[in-house]
């Protein structure tokens, strides 16, 4: 018998300039990546808080991933910048906690980068794997407490 | 305004990890403006203690709350419900506020999640500022508007060190020397001959000496 291979589940907030239609890109180039990934799609990431990377570590996320457009090529001029800059706080908030600051990471792509969000996703995706579940999931809450 | 930062989140659990049920509530006045201590905030800090607990293997249930204010007895009232449901109550307000609460509920412990800092100012998004040192005699009119004794590393009341290099602190090169602030607006507005005349040394009396203080207005008391 196989031993089981741990599946993380992971949150992706894509900007919808670039990320989301790069997403989009890779699917009609029927590029793969793993189905680990569940995109949100966000006007722009300036738009996330770190409430919400907090948020989806509390409700059972394994690991977020956040999309962005290339630094100088955001559609709100800096909005990328600001989210760059709220995942450095919350990578550390995380630590303070006691989780893998890894789980958390930002990328920029742009539109027409299919391919290298596909592998940056592979990426994030084995990280996370060997990580192992998200260590809140495993110390006392039960799986019906989690959300996702 | 009053403007705090949060503490680390072990060290918060570390506080509060005798209790197994606990209010974070969270101040809508000063600690919101320099998100420390408002809605968003309570809802980060809460989320982040209840990871923290159960990686510890801790029973925590933390609820949140955020009022208007909390250096104001009207206000404390809407927090009276959940505070009696909880075993302690961790607030992010400033010094004031978690004192408030605490006089108010006696019997419940009240905890602060905040590091009160200074009175200041937003200087630019994400940047506070001290401009006030609270000492109680205000001398602002006679340096331009530019505090010397909150914004000189020694306080200087009758004009700079001889420390000074440039325009920058001796204490602190990143900074600006405040004297140099001060000779530039009293310039600016017309007013320089106020450093001509020698400031005797301030009353401190009205600071923070003989505890803390009082402001008594008879016309308002009722």
């Amino acid at each position: 018998m196989k031993p089981e291979v741990f599946e993380p589940k992971i949150i992706a907030f894509c900007c919808h300039y670039c990320a989301y239609s790069s997403a989009d890109l890779a699917g009609s180039m029927r590029i793969q990546y793993p189905p680990n990934v569940h995109i949100i799609r966000t006007p722009c990431t300036g738009r996330l808080e770190t409430e919400y990377f907090i948020k989806a570590f509390e409700n059972g996320a394994d690991g977020v991933f956040i999309a962005g457009c290339l630094e100088g090529g955001c559609h709100f001029v800096e909005g990328n910048l600001c989210a760059k800059r709220r995942v450095n706080y919350t990578r550390e908030m995380l630590e303070e906690i006691g989780i893998e600051k890894e789980r958390l990471r930002m990328v920029n792509v742009s539109a027409a980068m299919g391919r290298p969000l596909a592998d940056l996703i592979i990426e994030m995706v084995e990280t996370v794997r060997k990580l192992g579940p998200n260590p809140v999931k495993l110390n006392g809450s039960s799986k019906k407490e989690s959300r996702l | 305004m009053i403007v705090a930062e949060r503490k680390k989140i072990q060290d918060l659990l570390e506080i509060v990890k005798s209790h197994k049920k606990i209010l974070v509530l969270g101040c809508g006045t000063c600690v919101t403006v320099c998100l420390a201590g408002g809605q968003r905030e309570v809802s980060i800090i809460a989320s982040a203690l209840r990871m923290a607990a159960k990686l510890k293997g801790l029973p925590l249930e933390v609820e949140e709350l955020t009022i208007e204010r909390q250096c104001d007895n009207v206000f404390i009232e809407q927090a009276a419900e959940a505070i009696q449901r909880n075993d302690a109550v961790l607030s992010l307000a400033c010094g004031a506020g978690v004192q408030a609460i605490a006089e108010r509920y006696a019997s419940k412990p009240v905890y602060a999640g905040l590091d009160t800092s200074f009175i200041g100012i937003l200087e630019e998004r994400g940047i506070w500022t001290e401009k006030c040192a609270a000492c109680g005699q205000c001398v602002l009119h006679l340096y331009g508007g530019i505090c010397p004794v909150t914004r000189c590393a020694k306080h200087m009341l009758n004009g700079p060190c001889s420390g000074s290099r440039e325009d920058r602190c001796e204490i602190n090169p990143e900074r600006q020397c405040a004297w140099q602030l001060i000779y530039k607006r009293l310039k600016e507005i017309g007013q320089l001959d106020r450093l001509k005349k020698i400031k005797p040394p301030k009353n401190w009396n009205r600071s923070q000496s003989g505890g803390y203080r009082t402001i008594i207005r008879e016309d308002h008391r009722v």
